[in-house]
């Protein structure tokens, strides 16, 4: 059976514990339908980059599944339906991450170092385009 | 870690042994290699291979779609 990896957010007004009864949920179409969970990962409360569907934070929830296409088709109709769901991914892998994703990885060094500054502004970004700009002046 | 601008030519930040992965879900490393408009820099900027550059658009275009990196910042 081919491996995927299924990405979810939810509505961020949903509490932990309804969060996870939709993963159980998916989990439990998936299994359904044949096939099966290799992890869970939940990434908790994150805040968005931009808006979705009033949204400015979403739960994110990621699953590593090994199931027969049919399963991951059923289990994206669902999805569709499912209000709580705001929106998902799901990609075919080669093979599936050991051990937690960069998602996880990431987030105790973010903590440490603290968002990157602001990067300045072009004109005195260095470039190794550079000399054509010398040779006007 | 893998920054988006170079002083000179510099081969590509994902080739050779121990080049991180390209991956959707690391945002820290997406982050830089688009603008600070959220816009995918050119690879000639970046110096990624034309293959690496692929594949990066790809996991940038899939961290948009999941709303870990914005489409444009205004």
């Amino acid at each position: 059976m081919p491996l995927y990896e299924h990405v979810f957010l939810a509505r961020q007004d949903l509490a932990q514990a309804q969060v996870d009864a939709l993963a159980e949920n998916a989990t439990k179409i998936i299994e359904d339908n044949g096939g099966k969970i290799a992890k869970t990962e939940t990434w908790g409360l994150r805040s968005l980059a931009y808006r979705i569907a009033k949204n400015r934070k979403a739960h994110y929830v990621m699953l590593d599944i090994d199931a027969p296409p049919a399963a991951i088709s059923e289990l994206e109709r669902q999805s569709n339906i499912n209000e709580d769901v705001i929106r998902f991914l799901t990609i075919k892998v080669d093979e599936h991450e050991k051990g937690p994703s960069a998602m996880m990885r990431r987030s105790d060094k973010d903590r440490e170092r603290g968002p990157r500054g602001d990067r300045g502004d072009r004109e005195d970004r260095p470039s190794f385009r550079a000399p054509r700009e010398e040779e006007v002046e | 870690m893998a920054r988006a601008f170079f002083r000179r030519r510099k081969s590509c930040p994902f080739s050779g042994k121990d080049a991180p992965k390209i991956d959707y879900k690391d945002v820290r490393l997406l982050q830089g290699f688009v603008s600070e408009r959220g816009k995918i820099v050119p690879s000639r900027i970046t110096a990624v291979s034309s293959k690496k550059q692929r594949e990066l658009a790809r996991a940038i275009k899939r961290s948009r779609h999941l709303g870990l990196l914005p489409y444009i910042v205004k």
